[in-house]
């Protein structure tokens, strides 16, 4: 986990022929959070695929030492395929790792196909799968989106651990998201 | 990138040759024999005139068959999310598109010529046209994927991009079909080697026109 660091430097978004947002500079060390907050369509999605490097930046630049994972409204597992080999796919392209799938409560629905899964448990599998990355830097857009209280502290907690282990967290919600020294960006601030 | 490539090509085999609810690779065998089923029935029992032209026909069936699972080549694959994952772990879309052609290949390319030989005894062809057929199809149906697949990729997302993209193919098609149908004449060996460069310039293509296609539809 030794030298994550994220650095933006005078960002600016454009959808469309719309600015989203312009001069938004962050420096994010190991072990640091950041909430990224603001009303829908401000461009909170956006500015984590453009960390991502799945969008590009309109102006500015973006640095970010260690692999990106990136938790989103898709779980990106085949629908049609029980859950344990839909995330067995990513786990022979990540490597073997501990999804803590006891604790993210999907032992027992290893050979449920995924569609039949509800929105709650597909955002768990998904983040079993962002575990199972071991990326340094995670991206979680509305990661408390369909869980229920208990498993949104559960994902509280992961966050935290991976923060104390040395990642970055960066989290783009409405929703307050308990992080022990997480600091909060309102995206607001920066709109065109 | 053999180590990242191997789960990509068992994932896409699983999905495009054994099926799940999009019947796999017996959809389109099925529909190539009942083309070459139909033929006899339409044209009349007329054995010289089916001699004749039955390689031809088994040509346009093939070519029509390939064009049957292209909305589910790249598209479902974009909506779940998984180009996005997969860049973000360094697999490349020209990685991820050229080992999906390679699967759409497994999975119509060897069907089909094995679907040629019951269709060859439907139409009365004889060893010769078969085995001419046959080689035909060996160099042509790679390129038939290649294509399919670019095609899938530039269409996907977009509104009837299932119907939009089997236009698109057909005319790009045209080619591979002249030069294998054409092999079907006297001296047409030259007409196979012409299929298999076809062919190799189709695959040569792919995976960046593909690739391109995928991350400009990203958005």
């Amino acid at each position: 986990m030794q030298g994550a660091a994220v650095s933006v430097t005078d960002l600016a978004c454009r959808r469309g022929d719309r600015v989203l947002f312009r001069g938004l500079s962050l420096r994010l060390k190991p072990g640091e959070a950041l909430q990224v907050t603001g009303s829908n369509g401000i461009g909170k999605s956006s500015l984590l695929r453009i960390l991502a490097g799945l969008a590009p930046a309109y102006a500015g630049s973006v640095e970010i030492a260690g692999a990106v994972s990136l938790l989103d409204e898709r779980p990106a597992l085949d629908p049609v395929l029980p859950l344990g080999r839909a995330l067995g796919f990513w786990q022979r392209i990540d490597g073997a790792a501990d999804n803590e799938l006891a604790r993210l409560g999907l032992a027992g629905l290893l050979d449920v196909p995924v569609r039949y899964l509800s929105t709650g448990q597909r955002k768990r599998a998904a983040l079993a799968r962002l575990l199972g990355q071991k990326a340094r830097v995670w991206l979680l857009d509305e990661p408390l989106n369909g869980l229920d209280g208990h498993a949104a502290a559960l994902a509280e907690t992961l966050a935290a651990g991976h923060c104390a282990a040395g990642g970055i967290a960066l989290i783009a919600s409405h929703q307050a998201f308990a992080l022990p020294g997480m600091r909060a960006l309102a995206l607001a601030d920066y709109a065109a | 990138m053999t180590g990242r490539a191997w789960p990509l090509l068992k994932r896409d085999l699983a999905r495009l040759l054994l099926g799940g609810r999009g019947g796999g690779a017996l959809l389109p065998v099925l529909f190539f024999l009942a083309v070459a089923m139909l033929y006899p029935f339409a044209v009349g029992p007329d054995a010289p005139l089916l001699a004749r032209t039955g390689g031809g026909v088994i040509w346009v069936a093939a070519l029509l068959a390939a064009i049957l699972p292209l909305d589910r080549l790249v598209e479902p694959d974009i909506e779940l999310g998984m180009f996005d994952q997969w860049a973000l772990r360094g697999i490349s879309e020209e990685l991820v598109i050229a080992v999906r052609v390679l699967a759409h290949w497994l999975s119509f390319g060897p069907p089909l010529m094995l679907a040629s030989l019951p269709a060859a005894a439907l139409l009365g062809l004889d060893g010769a046209t078969l085995r001419t057929v046959e080689i035909g199809l060996l160099a042509g149906t790679p390129g038939l994927a290649a294509l399919g697949v670019t095609v899938a990729a530039l269409t996907a997302g977009l509104r009837g991009g299932a119907a939009l993209s089997g236009l698109l193919v057909i005319p790009m098609a045209v080619p591979v079909l002249i030069f294998g149908a054409g092999s079907l004449g006297t001296g047409g060996e030259s007409g196979l080697a012409l299929t298999a460069a076809a062919s190799l310039v189709l695959i040569a293509i792919a995976p960046f026109a593909g690739g391109a296609a995928v991350r400009t539809a990203r958005g």
